[in-house]
């Protein structure tokens, strides 16, 4: 089909004399606006080139009058960010659970920057999310080794357990076999016991001759129930989560040879605020306990 | 073509080689560029015209008005009825409210209004064009100002070709002045869209408003001045896509404002009482030319550069009137029909097609879909997200627990109190994260007009009562007791392998 009002432009702007399958390019003159506009850009170019750091130079580069530097904006804004994190951080100070519960913006910041610097410093050991790592405590569930309040995961995390500082947490269990003072049948027999006291098993015959033991030997630190004492950081026997484990080989290997699991004091590796700040995380990751009456630091 | 054909057949002398090509940029051709030449379209008056004016202050109208209009939402919510609040963020059509996660409703206007428009112009060609593009209702209003301030076509062209005197400044800078106005006007009515009108107008002028709508304001202003003002049927031709989009979405029974030239051939000047038989109607007074906004002939036929405003047809009828010849010589028709109509054959409208009716189809079930969904719409949302690091904690007793975060969107102008229920486990332990109390019914949770509460909530199967399966649907449920408006939400309670 051919158009006549085609053929008619033909004749007045004439064609490239590019033809295919017979659809031919017209030679339209450009719009001299369009040529305004590329002067325009060119313009706009020079001035970009003069205020705006264009040229690199041997060794360094041509500023720009506007002295723009993405390096500087992002320096300014990691240092605005710090000092806004000290600002914001500094309402963790000396607040209680409460007062920190009440405070949304607190509870947000403390909760980000405890979730931080968790990931930083403590998943190594603790492992993320649901990850669970035998020896190192699973910080979602209800257990505490030496409380689980806000005030108590805070001086856990400061000193540390086992750790190179004065105030750190400490206790030691004695290796009852390798110090010698039980024999292999008494260990095997007191295994029964500890795992009676779960009811996670135990035979009845290893159990009563454990039982006096158990009053000698365990009672003073675990209780006589085998309830534990946060206290001294004498484990619950009696519940169902087992640090190390809780089939009779790993029970036995924990009496024979003792065990001494650390944890560095993190006092003196990160600022008091992100201290607060991962107590506040570590406490609400659901096992958080609440300050009683009666605890007292 | 074979090379050497060629060269045998043009030797400019003995040995001597004549390439038989014509220069490209041959100056015979013409400059690369070529300059605006300014159109002075003529006044015309007729049908088409007074429509135009109707569509043209209709739509202006709507346009500005719209942000000034009230809608009373109660509570704090804004009492416009068309915002865009992006702070919120929510859009405010009247009655209706969407928040973000709802964003397929525009995506669903999106598809309504292309459907519409590939429709209309396959039915009418380019309707859009002609009189309800922004670009087409503001150039005319801008040559409304231009004709009212300079004249008429003649009193323009001379008015441009005279030396600068005080009259032609005098009458420049009113025309000017006015446009600006009318730009400025219409870059302040755009901001009013996006913020709280009667606020925008108090803080606008005192430099308090928005970065952004300065930004808007300015744009829009310069935009409308140039577009409206100074580049007109350039912006059309050269910088619109539509015009290329339309060629494939017309065909030979599309609408279209046409030149008969059946009726119209041959053309040629007329002398009273000379007789029309053996030629053609059209006397080529050229006042269809003349009067185009776009600067075409339309006797050339269809052609990209044509906006089909169709005010030619009223210049052409004015003229048939005076010659007592019937209307029409240049008039909304198909393709098909001048030809037929050349041919002598009955003209044939044919609006049922293949494309028409699929548009119509799918115009049809979107705006279904969307009434549907507009209609059946939930005011009360909730979302469950499960804790999947960790999937579930086993605690000291034996006890299995497991994280909920739950966010409830309460997308009502008023308070509402919510009772959360858990159903599918056997008497679960409940906790709200942060309240130390252990619940087995949570105590009711308000939400506040028009917000989204989020709250996370521990579950916990005591060791005596776990599910036997390692996975099992747990059902929650959020309920106004007090209106009886009800939303569920499934998810899953996890007790690992055992």
């Amino acid at each position: 089909m051919t158009d006549p009002s085609n053929e008619q432009k033909d004749a007045s702007v004439g064609t490239t004399g590019h033809e295919w399958d017979g659809i031919k390019e017209l030679n339209n003159p450009l719009p001299l606006w369009w040529l305004w506009i590329f002067y325009a850009t060119i313009i706009v170019a020079i001035i970009y080139f003069v205020i705006m750091p264009t040229f690199p130079l041997v060794s360094s580069y041509t500023a720009g009058t506007l002295n723009q530097s993405d390096r500087v904006n992002v320096e300014a804004a990691v240092n605005a960010a710090r000092l806004e994190r000290v600002e914001r951080g500094a309402g963790l100070g000396d607040s209680s659970m409460e007062q920190i519960r009440s405070d949304t913006s607190l509870l947000e910041y403390g909760l980000a920057a405890g979730e931080a610097a968790f990931g930083d410093n403590c998943a190594t050991c603790h492992g993320r999310g649901s990850q669970r790592i035998a020896g190192y405590p699973y910080l979602h569930d209800d257990v505490w080794l030496w409380g689980g309040t806000l005030d108590e995961i805070r001086q856990t995390i400061r000193f540390g357990i086992r750790a190179d500082h004065d105030q750190t947490r400490f206790s030691q269990m004695p290796a009852f076999l390798s110090d010698g003072i039980l024999t292999d049948d008494q260990v095997g027999d007191l295994a029964d016991f500890v795992m009676s006291l779960s009811g996670s098993g135990g035979e009845f015959d290893a159990i009563n001759r454990a039982s006096s033991l158990f009053a000698l030997h365990c009672a003073s630190c675990h209780g006589e129930q085998g309830l534990g004492d946060q206290a001294q950081g004498a484990p619950n026997l009696s519940d169902r989560d087992w640090l190390y484990g809780g089939d009779r080989t790993t029970i036995i290997e924990t009496i024979s040879f003792s065990r001494y699991g650390v944890m560095p004091a993190w006092e003196t590796r990160l600022d008091p605020i992100t201290v607060r700040a991962l107590a506040v995380y570590v406490h609400s990751l659901g096992g958080g306990e609440e300050e009683t009456v009666s605890a007292t630091e | 073509m074979d090379v050497a054909d060629v060269k045998a057949k043009t030797e400019a002398a003995p040995g001597v080689e004549r390439h038989d090509v014509e220069a490209v940029n041959a100056a015979a051709l013409g400059s690369l560029y070529k300059a605006r030449e300014a159109i002075y379209p003529k006044r015309v008056a007729g049908f088409f015209r007074n429509f135009k004016w109707f569509i043209m202050w209709a739509t202006l109208g709507v346009y500005y008005i719209t942000p000034w209009i009230r809608w009373d939402r109660g509570g704090d919510l804004p009492d416009q009825a068309v915002l865009i609040d992006f702070a919120a963020p929510r859009f405010y059509f009247f009655f209706i409210e969407i928040w973000p996660q709802e964003i397929y409703y525009l995506t669903g206007l999106m598809v309504l209004a292309a459907m519409f428009l590939f429709l209309a112009t396959a039915l009418l060609g380019r309707v859009w064009c002609g009189y309800t593009c922004p670009q087409t209702v503001w150039t005319d209003l801008f040559i409304w100002v231009e004709r009212r301030v300079e004249g008429d076509r003649n009193a323009r062209m001379k008015l441009d070709r005279q030396p600068w005197t005080g009259n032609k400044i005098a009458r420049k800078s009113i025309k000017h002045t006015i446009w600006l106005l009318i730009a400025m006007a219409t870059g302040g009515a755009w901001i009013f869209y996006f913020h709280d009108a009667p606020d925008l107008l108090w803080l606008f002028p005192r430099g308090e408003a928005p970065v952004a709508s300065y930004f808007s304001f300015a744009l829009l202003t310069a935009t409308t001045y140039v577009f409206g003002g100074h580049m007109r049927e350039q912006v059309c031709i050269y910088m619109c896509p539509w015009p290329r989009i339309q060629s494939a979405l017309i065909d030979e029974d599309t609408l279209a404002v046409t030149y008969r030239k059946g009726r119209g051939e041959a053309r040629g000047a007329h002398k009273k009482g000379d007789t029309w038989e053996g030629r053609g109607h059209c006397i080529d007074c050229q006042q269809c030319v003349v009067s185009c906004p776009m600067g075409i002939d339309i006797r050339d036929g269809l052609q990209l550069e044509c906006i089909q405003c169709a005010l030619c047809i009223d210049a052409c009828d004015s003229i048939m009137d005076k010659l007592d010849l019937p209307k029409g010589l240049i008039a909304y028709d198909t393709d098909l029909n001048i030809n037929r109509m050349a041919a002598g054959e009955t003209p044939r409208f044919r609006f049922l097609r293949p494309r028409t009716v699929a548009y119509a189809i799918i115009l049809t079930v979107v705006g279904s879909l969307m009434l549907y969904g507009l209609l059946t719409r939930d005011y009360l949302e909730l979302n469950v997200l499960r804790d999947r690091s960790p999937n579930f904690v086993e605690l000291s007793d034996g006890s299995v627990r497991n994280g909920y975060t739950i966010k409830i969107y309460n997308m009502l102008p008023r308070e509402q109190t919510f009772v959360l229920g858990v159903a599918g486990l056997d008497a679960p332990e409940l906790h709200l994260v942060g309240d130390p109390q252990t619940y087995d019914v949570l105590p009711p949770l308000t939400v506040g007009p028009d917000q989204i509460r989020s709250v996370r909530i521990y579950v916990t199967a005591p060791e005596a009562r776990l599910p036997g399966t390692h996975q099992s649907p747990v059902t929650f449920s959020v309920e106004n007791t007090e209106v009886g408006t009800v939303n569920t939400s499934q998810t899953v309670f996890v007790v690992g392998a055992r």
